[in-house]
């Protein structure tokens, strides 16, 4: 531990980090904007600029290692002078259009140049302009305001693995630019205009809306995929307006996908605002009471057996739980979470868990990805196996399709047989598990769905024996779940219930006219066609699937909307806030099940949401534990039978269109024609 | 004055045989083996007795230099990498040794290369220099099958390969990192420092980065030991430095000389003096573009070596003398070199990137004189500004012609503006 004095006091800091960081433990704010915690050191806006006692000039502390000894000033007139010029330098090209810059008011250029600017410029020559670049939906550049720190280039580089943009020119001339007029796709290219020091990369769906100061800033956790990234919701009266990234190093450090940044456009689309209920085949516009009756109506004198219910991608553990308690209550067991029918044992709690954890990721040297796209279902954890990779001495496999993760990856084979041949030991890469100190398997919805995915699921817990991936302090059995209401409904045992029937039954009984009630708990991803004659009730947010089938729909809460517990692929339970009011005559989900069950002669033991609170944290403890993961024991689970030579079918066909949300959104379907449309084709192309 | 039989280049000027026979006849190549023989500390030893220092520009000891690399490998081989891209202005003398005496190059390569421990060298030439890099390329072949360079390089036992590796053209890639940068295929952009190459350089091994002429002097030291080195010169600026003389002389040219040698000598006896004789004398940038000029009255007892330059607040730098008589524009003189440095500025640091531009429009208006006398501090300021505040020493080599010619002519400039002015007013 170096000794060592800053400005005059003296501390002891961790050997191998820079003075930078050394400044800012002993107190001091020191300047930059090249310098990121999370990127590679660049050097080379020399706005760090600090004396180095015996040193011949100023050193750039961001790159400067500490040393035994060394006296450091970061106040001194030689460092003020030093950063007054450099600030100078910057300003001298930089336009001075602050009052329509997107930035403004959270730019770094402008926060410094208070402390370092001239209060008028001494540069009486001709400004340099740089044509703007097209960066796809997501970015807007005005390159003209770029201070070329590199950022840009280095997070695309590192973090998000697209190498797509770099520097042209030299001296003056330098423009950060792609190569060649490529469009940026990536699914974390968002993160560049948040880590863009000034109003070069702003938000291209954010443009000119609001100043960050006339919004509400509410902290939440995203849905948009299982990982649950940490956000803040920034709203202005009955709109959320932007979605923005918080730092949790456990989960998505400080980055975020883009859809889930960007699909909140879709909240204000295609929205259920108020009750309907079918009237000779049509959706009419009713009032709640009339709704609610409607449903008793239909309900009352059915046997438990004739009933049943779905819970989506998007429902909250409190909601879950009340539909759960009313369905106990009308005597009905079947009931299911997995509206993908994918085979997790609702037994065993490490089936269904990322038992590594995220950031155990970070300590893995052997992975192998079993039927999962992660790029596309979970982008921040995907970005964690590339900085894990960067690091060097990691090893990946992949058994799916042959796709680009942005790492280098050795492809096993495609089909559930090659699964079969590693569990066995038969294959090479079996080797490699077993001599690796900490082994992963990650276990995507691709494998685990369809008709061999309790098979598979059986498969991979075989192979964990095999290759020995649980071990003292390490668990290397992995699931990747896609959806952020999977873990929460599992943990409180949204399934089937004794002799009830699982989403596939479910759809079956409806078909053959054997289930009479459906109730969709914002479930539209499944095959509606098949509910047959069924009474559906929709209660959800947006006009999907779920509620063109509805013979009732009830409106709902987004989770912009709603508090509510959402637990992650991890297993780790967070509560969103509510950012805004739900729209129009929607109402909280856990507020329409209790009105509902009141209605139905079942009223539920809770009156408001602290109660129902209490009672699920009773039923569900690992809930209570919010923000921390609960590690879940190691048994056995999965089914048996051998794997057929059938290839994974991945749970996702396009990252920005996932979901009912997404779906309605205008800039992820931008966002389709831009990175996906090209690739996969849309049908009328050529 | 240079007694002849003190000369270490021999062929300078390409009268004898560049090819390995004319070298061999110089005494090149001239049992290699006994000078490896004397093992790895013996000949850094002698180096550093030598006091010689690096040739490229800075003056740093190069005995020194070679003892920082690791005496034990930790598993990554060691490099030397040898810098040929000669771009500095007015700068010849890497030049006439890669072509008339190539073989003086590769042998210095080797033994210095084996001093290190190094496993290989890469001779990094300027793109510009196409026959130079023919004749290189021509005399490693020639050594590759003399069995002096490769497997068991002179019977020594020791295995040493010299790469040749042209450049694109940069004058950045002359600073050592972007050197490196460039040899591993990237943009030539400078790295931070620390770590330095002798820590992490070429394909983050440890790597040594030197001059032609630093490599190419280290066989005839080692030969005639490091007190006949020593004794030429004056204390700390020993040994003897190629010059490189252009501009307003009689006769321009590249000549080998003592160190120390008075300026005023070196130009009468080797150029013909200036042109109009020693009063038709303006100035003279003594070191190459990026130091800063100095007025005929210091010219006229200033010694031609590191420190004594550095006295008058210019500096030896890569020894390339550019002599401006009377007749020469001496604010648009230095408006050329600004114009120079802006374009080969790489762009990574923000004083030099947006610095370089500034000073360059501001000399332009200065050569009209079209600015107020005021903006001279402006412009000093903003030297000031960019000196010791970039990764590497470009900065300072722009900012430093601009100091000199305020500091030495600012009376110059303030006339023009006058006259400007005036003439301005009178329209």
């Amino acid at each position: 531990m170096p000794k060592m004095t800053i400005d005059g006091i003296e501390i002891e800091v961790p050997a191998g980090i820079t003075v930078l960081q050394a400044c800012e433990m002993a107190g001091k704010e020191i300047p930059r904007f090249c310098y990121h915690e999370r990127l590679s050191v660049a050097g080379n806006c020399r706005m760090c600029l600090v004396e180095q006692e015996k040193a011949p000039k100023p050193v750039a502390s961001c790159a400067m290692p500490v040393a035994e000894g060394m006296v450091i000033k970061t106040d001194s007139p030689l460092v003020k002078k030093a950063r007054q010029g450099v600030m100078e330098f910057l300003l001298i090209n930089h336009p001075l259009d602050c009052p329509i810059c997107d930035q403004g008011g959270e730019c770094d250029l402008q926060d410094q140049a208070m402390a370092y600017g001239h209060h008028s410029s001494r540069y009486s020559e001709q400004k340099r302009a740089i044509p703007d670049k097209e960066f796809g939906p997501i970015v807007k550049t005005i390159m003209t305001r770029c201070i070329q720190c590199t950022r840009c280039i280095r997070f695309a580089t590192e973090v998000a693995g697209v190498e797509v943009l770099g520097a042209t020119g030299r001296g003056e001339h330098m423009e950060i630019t792609t190569y060649v007029e490529k469009t940026i796709n990536s699914e974390l290219s968002g993160n560049l205009a948040d880590i863009c020091p000034v109003g070069a990369l702003t938000h291209k769906p954010y443009a000119f809306i609001f100043r960050p100061w006339e919004l509400r800033k509410i902290q939440s956790i995203d849905v948009m995929d299982a990982v649950g990234s940490a956000i803040r919701i920034d709203a202005r009266g009955g709109e959320v307006l932007r979605v923005l990234p918080r730092i949790n190093d456990d989960v998505n450090e400080e980055w975020l996908g883009d859809k889930s940044r960007y699909a909140i456009d879709g909240l204000r689309r295609q929205r259920l605002d108020r009750p309907y209920l079918r009237v000779n085949g049509k959706l009419k516009p009713v009032t709640w009471p009339e709704a609610l009756d409607a449903i008793a109506g239909r309900v009352k004198g059915l046997q438990g057996t004739r009933v049943a219910a779905i819970a989506g991608d998007f429902a909250d553990a409190e909601s879950m739980f009340a539909l759960k308690g009313l369905m106990n209550a009308l005597g009905s067991p079947n009931l299911d979470c997995r509206q993908d029918g994918a085979a997790l044992d609702p037994k065993a709690r490490a089936s269904w868990l990322f038992n590594s954890t995220i950031a155990g990721i970070e300590k893995a040297d052997a992975i192998l990805i079993v039927g999962s796209n992660p790029r596309w279902e979970a982008p921040v954890l995907n970005a964690r196996i590339r900085k894990r990779y960067l690091r060097g001495g990691l090893k990946v496999g992949v058994i799916g399709p042959k796709l680009d993760l942005t790492y280098p990856y050795q492809h096993l084979g495609q089909t559930g047989d090659v699964l079969g041949q590693v569990a066995s030991g038969a294959h090479s890469f079996a080797e490699a598990l077993k001599n690796a100190k900490a082994p992963m398997l990650i276990l995507g919805q691709g494998a685990l769905r369809g008709p061999e995915g309790a098979a598979v699921l059986g498969t991979a817990r075989k192979l964990a024996d095999t290759c020995d991936l649980v071990r003292e302090d390490w668990n290397g059995f992995n699931v990747l779940q896609v959806a952020a209401a999977r873990v929460g409904g599992m943990e409180i045992g949204f399934v089937p219930q004794a002799n009830g029937r699982d989403v596939a039954g479910i759809l079956e009984g409806a078909s053959k006219g054997e289930i009479d009630f459906v109730y969709l708990l914002g479930a539209d991803e499944i095959d509606m066609t098949r509910l047959g004659k069924a009474f559906v009730v929709y209660q959800g947010h947006h006009g999907d699937a779920g509620a063109h089938r509805a013979d009732v729909i009830l409106p709902g809460a987004a989770f912009t909307e709603k508090s509510g517990i959402y637990v992650n692929t991890e297993g780790r339970a967070q509560m969103a806030e509510s950012a805004i009011v739900p729209l129009g005559d929607a109402k909280e989900d856990w507020a329409i099940l209790r009105a509902l069950s009141e209605k139905l002669g079942h009223t539920l033991p809770y009156d408001t949401l602290d109660e129902l609170r209490r009672a699920l944290f009773k039923a569900a403890p690992n809930l209570q534990q919010l923000g921390t993961v609960v590690p879940a024991g190691w048994e056995s689970f999965g089914g048996s039978g051998t794997l057929t030579a059938r290839a994974f079918q991945m749970p996702i066909a396009n990252y920005y269109m996932t979901d009912p949300i997404s779906r309605a959104s205008e800039t992820m379907a931008k966002c389709t024609e831009a990175f996906v449309a090209p690739i996969t084709g849309t049908g009328t192309h050529g | 004055m240079l007694k002849d039989q003190d000369r270490i280049f021999l062929n300078l000027y390409g009268q004898d045989d560049w090819r390995l026979a004319g070298a061999r006849r110089r005494g090149i190549w001239d049992n290699t083996k006994d000078l490896l023989a004397r093992g790895r500390d013996a000949i850094i030893d002698e180096v550093k007795k030598s006091d010689l220092r690096g040739r490229g520009g800075a003056g740093f000891p190069t005995g020194l230099k070679w003892s920082f690399m690791p005496k034990q490998s930790d598993g990554r081989p060691s490099y030397l990498v040898v810098n040929a891209d000669e771009s500095e202005p007015g700068t010849c003398k890497d030049r006439e040794i890669m072509r008339f005496d190539p073989h003086i190059l590769l042998e210095g390569s080797l033994v210095a290369g084996f001093a290190m421990g190094t496993v290989a060298t890469y001779i990094y030439i300027r793109g510009e220099f196409y026959n130079e890099a023919v004749h290189l390329q021509h005399a490693i072949d020639e050594a590759y099958e003399a069995g002096l360079i490769g497997k068991n390089a002179c019977g020594s036992g020791y295995d040493h390969d010299i790469y040749l590796h042209r450049g694109a053209g940069a004058y950045i890639c002359g600073e050592e990192t972007a050197l490196l940068e460039s040899l591993e295929g990237k943009k030539g952009l400078p790295r931070l420092k620390p770590p330095f190459p002798a820590a992490v350089g070429l394909y983050g091994c440890p790597t040594t980065v030197n001059n032609v002429e630093s490599i190419a002097v280290a066989p005839t030291i080692l030969r005639r030991g490091a007190a006949w080195f020593a004794a030429l010169g004056r204390p700390k600026n020993t040994g003897t430095k190629l010059f490189c003389i252009s501009g307003h002389v009689n006769k321009p040219c590249t000549v080998e000389e003592e160190m120390g040698i008075p300026l005023k000598e070196l130009l009468e006896r080797h150029c013909g003096g200036v042109r109009g004789g020693w009063d038709n004398l303006l100035a003279v940038i003594p070191g190459g573009a990026s130091v800063p000029l100095i007025p005929k009255s210091i010219c006229d007892d200033v010694l031609m070596d590191f420190d004594s330059l550095r006295a008058v607040q210019s500096g030896l730098g890569t020894a390339a003398v550019i002599v401006m008589d009377k007749s020469t524009d001496v604010v648009d003189a230095i408006a050329r070199l600004s114009h120079f440095y802006m374009h080969e500025s790489c762009g990574q640091c923000t004083p030099c990137r947006e610095g370089t531009g500034w000073m360059y429009r501001m000399m332009q208006r200065m050569v009209r004189g079209q600015a107020e006398v005021g903006e001279i501090d402006l412009l000093f300021d903003v030297t000031k500004q960019i000196e010791g505040h970039t990764i590497c020493a470009l900065g300072d080599a722009a900012a430093w012609p601009v100091q000199g010619l305020i500091r030495h002519f600012r009376p110059e400039v303030e006339r023009r503006i006058r006259e400007y002015s005036a003439r301005k007013a009178a329209e």
